[in-house]
C-alpha cells in the first residue's frame, strides 16, 4: 500500500494533515480489525504531542490515541460516533479529529510517507 | 496504537497451528496455546463476519485446546459422581451434560461436559487453561474408586462445526465422498467423508461416526472411528469432533469441511467470535463468571447443581452458603449510554459507590448492542435497575437486562 504523501505519520500509527486534520493508518486499522467505537475529545480540548487525547476501540480491545503534534481541537468528525467503520473503510479518509497546529515544527519530527511504508514493513518482519 | 501482541515460542500448538497460519489468522496467546483470534477480512472473516456467519449460516472453530478426562472401570460413575455437581446418573450411554468440578468450599475448580460414552465410560472435556489442574484433581479426589484416569487431551483435534446450517453441513459428508482441494497441508489426503446419524443425534448427545479419507500410496484409506458430539459454545444448534491429533488428516478434515460448506457460507472462526458468541449465549467462561473464589449460587448455575443426588465436593459448603444468602449474584448488562464495558471495569450505584465489577464485556455483534456480565448485590440485581460502568475514569449508564442475551429461534 502506498501511503498518501500530503501528511505526515507517527510510530503509533497516526497520520497528521497540513491541516490539522488527524487520523490513524491504514495499517492500524487492518491490525485493530472491526472498529466498533471511537472515543474523541470535545472541540476546545488541547492536546499535547505524544500524549494519549482519546481511544479506539475493536470488538476485542481498546486501543490508545497518540497526538502527533500538540493544538487545539477546532473540529471532530461526528460521524464516526454512528459509523466507526468507516474508520475501516477508508482509514486515509476517515478524519477523527482537527487541531490548530500550536508548533508546525513538531511536524518537522514525523515520518514521511515513505519511512513510515518502511517503518510498517520492518515491523511486520519481526 | 500499540503493536501486536506475538505468541511467546513456548506456546503450545494445536494440531491445526499451521492451517490457521496458512489461511493468514491473526494469532494470540491463549492460555499457553498458540490461537487464531480472527481470520483475514479477504477471505470475508473477521471477528464480526465470523459472528454472524455462525448466527445465520456455520462456522468452524479449533478448539483442541480443550482437555479431555476418560473415566472407565466399575467404579467410574461413582467417581465421577463424586466430583461433579450435576447428577451423572441420569446420563444415558451417549449423553451428555454440563457441570463442574468444585473444591470443597463450593467453589470452581473447572466447567465440564461430562459424556457418558458407555456402560462405565465417561469424557469430561475441560477448559484449555485448567488441563493439568484438573487432570491432577481428578486423580487426586478418585484414587478411592475402582476406575482407570487417562488424560486424552493430547490425542485429539477437536473441531467444532457450529450454526443453524451445521446439520445440514455435516450432511452432505454423511455416506458419500467429497474432493478436497490440495492445500499442501493436507497430503496425500483427497477425498473425504464423516458417516454418522446426524439426523437421529440430538443437542447434548454423542455418537460414533466413522471418518474416511482417501489417500495416494500403498496404505489407500484412511479410516477411523470418530467421536461426534451435538454439543458447543456458540449458543447454536452444532458439533463438535474429535479426530486423531495427526497435522495432515486434521487439515484435511478442516479444509474438507469448509469445501463442503461453501456456499452456506462457511468460513473459519477464531477466539474473537468464540467469546462474542458466547457472551451472547451467557455462557460461563473459567476465570471470568466462574473461578476458585465465586460460588455455584453467585454464578447463578443452581440448574446443573443437584444437591439431592449422592455426595459430592463442596455441596456441604453450597448447603452452608445457600442458608446464609447471596451478597454478590451474577447479571447481564446492556449499555444504555455510549460505551463499552469490559473484563475488569467497575460496577458503580447510581451515586456513584462501587457496587461490583465486569466479568465479561463486550459489544454484541448479532444483537448490535454493548452487553456485559456483571457481579452486583442482589439488591442491584431486579430487571431494570440501573447501575454504572465506570470507563476511564467516567461513569457511564448500563441497565440490568434479561439473560441469556440471545436465544437461538426454536425450529418451526
Amino acid at each position: 500500500m502506498s501511503y498518501p504523501t500530503d501528511r505526515k505519520y507517527t510510530k503509533e500509527h497516526e497520520w497528521i494533515g497540513t491541516d490539522g486534520k488527524i487520523g490513524i493508518t491504514n495499517h492500524a486499522q487492518d491490525s485493530l480489525g472491526d472498529i466498533v467505537f471511537v472515543d474523541l475529545p470535545k472541540v476546545g480540548a488541547e492536546i499535547t504531542m505524544g500524549k494519549t487525547f482519546g481511544t479506539v476501540e475493536s470488538v476485542k480491545a481498546v486501543s490508545d490515541l497518540y497526538a502527533p503534534a500538540s493544538g487545539t481541537v477546532t473540529d471532530v468528525n461526528d460521524d464516526l460516533a454512528t459509523s466507526p467503520e468507516k474508520v475501516n473503510k477508508d482509514a486515509h479518509a476517515a478524519w477523527m479529529i482537527k487541531i490548530a497546529i500550536k508548533n508546525a515544527a513538531e511536524l518537522d519530527g514525523l515520518l514521511s510517507a515513505a519511512d513510515y511504508e518502511k517503518f510498517v514493513s520492518e515491523e511486520a518482519g519481526h | 496504537m500499540s503493536a501486536a501482541a506475538v505468541s511467546p515460542p513456548t506456546a503450545r500448538k494445536t494440531a491445526l497451528n499451521a492451517v490457521h497460519r496458512q489461511m493468514g489468522a491473526k494469532m494470540v496467546e491463549f492460555n499457553g496455546w498458540d490461537m487464531p483470534v480472527e481470520y483475514p477480512a479477504s477471505i470475508g472473516c473477521g471477528i464480526v463476519n465470523e459472528h454472524m456467519a455462525v448466527r445465520t449460516g456455520v462456522g468452524l472453530f479449533d478448539v483442541s485446546h480443550m482437555g479431555d478426562i476418560r473415566l472407565a472401570g466399575p467404579g467410574a460413575l461413582d467417581a465421577v459422581q463424586h466430583i461433579s455437581m450435576n447428577d451423572a446418573a441420569k446420563l444415558a450411554i451417549g449423553q451428555a451434560q454440563y457441570s463442574a468440578l468444585l473444591y470443597p468450599q463450593g467453589t470452581f475448580v473447572d466447567d465440564v461436559i461430562v459424556h457418558r460414552l458407555g456402560v462405565d465410560e465417561y469424557l469430561l472435556v475441560i477448559n484449555a487453561g485448567t488441563r493439568e489442574k484438573d487432570f491432577n484433581w481428578v486423580r487426586e479426589n478418585t484414587r478411592q474408586f475402582d476406575c482407570l484416569i487417562e488424560n486424552l487431551s493430547d490425542d485429539y483435534t477437536q473441531i467444532a462445526v457450529q450454526g443453524p446450517k451445521a446439520a445440514e453441513l455435516m450432511e452432505r459428508l454423511n455416506g458419500k465422498y467429497i474432493d478436497v482441494p490440495d492445500h499442501g497441508i493436507n497430503a496425500p489426503f483427497q477425498k473425504l467423508r464423516i458417516d454418522a446419524d446426524y439426523k437421529s443425534l440430538k443437542f447434548y448427545w454423542i455418537t460414533e461416526g466413522r471418518t474416511m479419507a482417501v489417500r495416494t500410496g500403498a496404505d489407500r484409506l484412511f479410516d477411523s472411528k470418530t467421536l461426534i458430539g451435538r454439543t458447543g459454545y456458540t449458543a447454536e444448534d452444532g458439533f463438535e469432533i474429535y479426530i486423531p491429533s495427526e497435522e495432515a488428516i486434521s487439515a484435511h478434515v478442516w479444509y474438507g469441511l469448509l469445501e463442503a460448506g461453501k456456499d452456506l457460507g462457511a468460513v473459519p472462526c477464531g477466539l474473537g467470535a468464540r467469546n462474542t458468541l458466547r457472551l451472547e449465549g451467557k455462557l460461563p467462561l473459567y476465570g471470568h463468571e466462574i473461578s476458585d473464589t465465586i460460588n455455584v449460587w453467585e454464578a447463578g448455575l443452581d440448574r446443573w447443581c443437584k444437591m439431592d443426588k449422592v455426595e459430592f465436593i463442596g455441596r456441604a459448603a453450597l448447603e452452608k452458603a445457600r442458608a446464609e444468602g447471596l451478597k454478590r449474584t451474577l447479571v447481564g448488562l446492556e449499555m444504555i449510554e455510549r460505551g463499552i464495558a469490559r473484563d475488569g471495569y467497575k460496577v458503580l450505584d447510581d451515586g456513584g459507590h462501587e457496587i461490583g465489577y465486569v466479568t465479561s464485556g463486550s459489544p454484541a455483534p448479532f444483537l448490535k448492542k454493548n452487553i456485559a456480565l456483571a457481579y452486583v448485590p442482589p439488591t442491584h440485581a431486579d430487571i431494570g435497575s440501573t447501575v454504572q460502568v465506570e470507563i476511564r475514569g467516567q461513569g457511564v449508564k448500563a441497565q440490568v437486562i434479561p439473560t441469556p442475551f440471545y436465544k437461538r429461534p426454536k425450529k418451526a
